[in-house]
């Protein structure tokens, strides 16, 4: 386990590779300098890093190169930044940027919002900022009160001569035109930031600056957009995912409803889409009459007989191939080890397909103006999806401006730069403004997907006991690889190219084993009949669901307690020491506050445990899940009663921000656990509504309870790692229920049942 | 042409009768807190009150909403702050925030016929809408407080 400096990502994701490793859709960065964002550093502001701007009123703007979904991170942008600056936080507010690829993630060299990623690696960078117009302020204001520079600190928006107690106000500084020093990065690089003891906004819970909008209706998100004169478009999608062709539009019944104006067959260029026409008519419900109206035949392409069975039968063909994938990790010999176990254990675990579903629908307004194409929209990769939306247009990526709003739910969905498509095709084919709106069926239809994973997981156990080899497949499509941005990949260990680390993710986890081997193998057959995407929490929400469904497996054959078992192997040898000792406090923690071994549990009820590293192995966040759940023997049905986490991710910007996205990612890891599935079949996601595809309600909540350990660690993040902790803990404690060991998610009533019976 | 009375104003929409409510008072209208999620009724984002009944603008004909008072998430206690909308931002309810506004209205119409629920009732009249974000632990505590702060207020 010496791969901790293996994995590239993100520390060795160099910006340069990024942006010069583009595909061959268009995705050369690009940006018009048209008024907007920039324009919030007015005259007579004290702007000292491109990442803030403060008013002659004192009031702070900080400008957010990240989407906003929801996770709060404009807000705890802001609130780094404010901590160094010592600004009140009553008068910060933060400014979602566009595509401006000056507002790029200082770590990542791109607008990409995803991984849980934000905090850790705008920590250093914001709180620089930050620092620097506190140093500015300071000695500004030292000057005008006529103290010495060192005499002075800064808080609450004012600098104070700390003898005299004399205080001059930032509004006052900034008015008076005192402030206007620029930093250059060797400066704000040579700036000493603050030690944890002297933080005062960073642990504090402040109220999140985007929440009071969404109380009143106000929050503006994509779908909100409007401009003057625009038309409306519908899609009409094809009834396979990926493939089809239009053959022939026949509009003649469209043509009779009430402001249709045109039927546009998608010609589009980056292949995003296939087989999509948009109808477009002077109003939305005229749009969806017009598209329902419309008779589209098509060939229905290659992919028109795929179904699950189809893709695991693929994948389980992929497997059996000695040749086929990559290494991901290659440590010791795994066959000689099994070869010569007491005991070996051999499973294979299945996920299938996921859609994101957020609530706000796909949607972009797009028009032309004086020769730069304006997209309104909320989007995670405003970078890529400006790129993608030229490629289509056939345009320089410079005349293409995506303007920002709130994402009505992100997860990952919101990567994708499908939505802007037919917008700008549309907006294109009519000469105006259109404001194109996936109706539900659409965008669950064309959802790109969680893949379907399937994994096959070898081990073996030595005569005592212990785990000494572990062979690891993975099968699956390669989101990430789709997007065709090399930096994104990782190396294989075994030199065989690239493989998309993103599917494997977890599987390079922090247990000692001597000898172990992860292959990630590229299910073509999915790649290309199911464009995947990235589901919050991406290859750790399937990873660990086979390694700690594995390892209780391995816990119970070796007669050994499932925690202990965990325990023992997190011994911190090698390349595992620190982080295997905080998940093995993480798991101490979840076991001891769900009362496992210490309180009775009715019959027929268990409590199982997990523990994860998720998201990369450099990016980890120790988090531990203890479930307890009740099963109905007979029926298999069964009911989770209370999901104990625990999660230490070091420094904690904003306990309660953390605190909701543990809440909403754990029961997003429930949820799919349990409620969320999408079948594929003859191509085509059957799936439409909230009716057939149903994340858990209200009435579906276990009891909570949440343990955030935080430390002066370097902060981590917060908004996926519950997602990939739950399942496994709620089919090991299936298990310790009535002794049914389920291997594939969901986990339905019927699945349970079955499992008892073998 | 089709008259409505959306908070408390009169408002002349063109278009059919049979528009849902939902896109008469987002797009025609321009009132853009009320939320289009699913337009099958399945999740709630939409929810507005006829009369102060909740009900789902995506499945309520604009001529079924003629002659009775419609209010939004912009109208809702007369465009001052209700004391729902204050228990949601003490709870730190809103994560992406886009079902909210039907959620705090559904929970409007709860709180105006029912005081005191009890958790199992907020279940029960909650449970049609959805949070892809899953905040309903925090909207359960909401509803509680706000409920509270009312009683309160009214001295009941």
């Amino acid at each position: 386990m010496t791969k901790i400096d293996r994995i590239s990502f993100p520390s060795d994701l160099k910006r340069r590779a990024f942006l010069v490793g583009t595909s061959a859709a268009g995705l050369a960065f690009g940006y018009a300098a048209v008024g907007g964002v920039g324009d919030a550093f007015a005259a007579g502001t004290f702007d000292p890093t491109i990442w803030y701007s403060m008013a002659p009123d004192g009031k702070v703007t900080v400008m957010v190169g990240k989407a906003e979904m929801g996770q709060h991170v404009s807000s705890a942008m802001a609130q780094i930044v404010a901590d160094e600056l010592e600004a009140d936080w009553r008068t910060v507010s933060v400014q979602l940027v566009d595509n401006d690829p000056k507002y790029v993630d200082p770590v990542l060299g791109a607008l990409i919002t995803g991984g849980s990623w934000s905090v850790r690696m705008n920590f250093d960078p914001m709180s620089r900022a930050g620092a620097a117009g506190r140093i500015t302020l300071i000695e500004a204001g030292a000057a005008m009160m006529g103290v010495p520079v060192a005499e002075c600190r800064a808080a609450n928006s004012q600098v104070i001569h700390s003898k005299t107690g004399k205080k001059v106000s930032y509004a006052k500084i900034v008015s008076d035109g005192k402030a206007s020093k620029v930093w250059t990065p060797d400066q704000l690089k040579a700036i000493k930031l603050k030690t944890p003891d002297q933080y005062s906004l960073i642990g504090q819970s402040v109220p999140q600056t985007d929440i009071p909008p969404k109380t009143n209706g106000k929050a503006k998100y994509g779908i909100d957009a409007a401009v003057a004169g625009m038309l409306y478009g519908k899609p009409v999608v094809p009834p396979v995912r990926y493939g089809a062709t239009v053959k022939a539009v026949d509009e003649s019944d469209a043509k009779k409803v009430k402001g249709f104006v045109k039927a546009v067959t998608l010609d589009d260029k980056t292949a995003t889409t296939s087989g999509w026409v948009v109808a477009v008519a002077s109003t939305y419900e005229g749009a969806k009459a017009a598209a329902a109206a419309l008779k589209v035949t098509y060939d229905k392409g290659p992919y028109a007989n795929v179904s699950d069975q189809t893709l695991i039968d693929e994948a389980k063909k992929l497997q059996k191939d000695d040749a086929a994938g990559q290494l991901f990790v290659s440590a010791g010999d795994p066959a000689a080890a099994i070869g010569g176990a007491a005991k070996v254990l051999e499973a294979e675990y299945l996920t299938s397909i996921n859609i994101h579903a957020p609530l706000e629908p796909m949607n972009a307004l797009a028009y032309e103006k004086d020769g730069v194409w304006h997209i309104h929209t909320g989007n995670q990769f405003a970078s890529r999806t400006g790129g993608i939306a030229a490629g289509a247009l056939g345009i320089d990526p410079k005349n293409v401006v995506l303007h920002q709003y709130f994402l009505g739910g992100g997860f990952g969905r919101r990567l994708d730069a499908d939505m802007v498509i037919p917008a700008v095709l549309a907006s294109k084919a009519v000469g105006k403004p259109v404001k194109l709106i996936y109706g539900r069926e659409d965008d669950m239809a064309m959802d790109f997907t969680r893949p379907l994973t399937y994994q096959k997981v070898k081990a073996g156990l030595d005569a005592n006991g212990m785990l000494v080899g572990l062979q690891h497949d993975v099968v699956c499509a390669w989101p990430t690889a789709r997007w065709g941005i090399p930096a994104f990949l990782t190396p294989s260990v075994d030199k065989k190219g690239s493989l998309d680390g993103f599917t494997v993710n977890g599987a390079d986890f922090w247990y000692t084993v001597p000898n172990h081997k992860v292959r990630a193998v590229l299910n073509e057959l999915a790649q290309k009949a199911t464009p995947s995407g990235q589901l919050r929490s991406v290859a750790p929400g399937w990873t660990f669901w086979a390694v700690e469904s594995m390892i209780d497996e391995l816990a119970h054959a070796a007669g050994k307690d499932p925690v202990d078992f965990r325990l023992a192997l997190l011994d911190g040898a090698g390349a595992n020491a620190g982080g295997a000792k905080r998940l093995a406090n993480a798991l101490r923690t979840a076991v001891g506050r769900s009362g496992y071994g210490a309180t009775a549990l009715p019959k027929n009820s268990g409590i199982g445990v997990a523990c994860v590293s998720s998201q990369e192995r450099a990016t980890a966040t120790w988090t531990a899940c203890a479930a307890q759940v009740e099963v109905n023997p007979s029926s298999g049905a069964f009911k989770v009663n209370r999901l104990t986490l625990a999660m230490d991710l070091g420094t904690v910007v904003n306990p309660d921000g953390v605190r909701s996205q543990i809440e909403g990612s754990t029961l997003w890891g429930m949820s799919l656990a349990l409620f969320e599935k999408a079948p594929l079949e003859n191509g085509a996601l059957q799936v439409s509504n909230f009716d057939g595809y149903t994340p858990l309600r209200m009435s579906q909540m276990p009891d909570l309870d949440i343990s955030i350990i935080s430390s002066n660690d370097a902060a981590s993040g917060c908004g996926e790692p519950g997602v990939t902790v739950v399942a496994p803990a709620i089919a090991n404690a299936i298990f310790n229920a009535v002794g049914a060991r389920v291997r594939s998610l969901p986990i339905t009533a019927e699945v349970v049942k079955a499992a008892m019976k073998t | 042409m089709i008259t409505l009375t959306i908070n408390g104003q009169a408002r002349q929409v063109d278009t059919a009768d049979d528009t849902p409510l939902l896109w008469v008072i987002r797009e025609h209208l321009q009132m853009t807190g009320t939320k289009f999620g699913c337009g099958a009724g399945l999740c709630g984002a939409c929810t507005v009150h006829l009369d102060g009944v909740a009900v789902r603008s995506c499945q309520t004909a604009a001529k079924d909403a003629v002659g009775k008072k419609v209010t939004t998430i912009e109208g809702l206690n007369g465009g001052k702050p209700h004391a729902l909308q204050v228990a949601w931002e003490v709870e730190q309810v809103p994560q992406c925030g886009y079902c909210q506004s039907g959620q705090i209205m559904q929970a409007a119409s709860l709180l105006s016929k029912n005081p005191d629920p009890t958790k199992a009732e907020i279940v029960a009249h909650m449970d049609g809408n959805l949070c892809r974000c899953m905040t309903y632990g925090r909207i359960q505590k909401a509803i509680v407080r706000a409920a509270a702060d009312m009683r309160a207020k009214s001295g009941s």
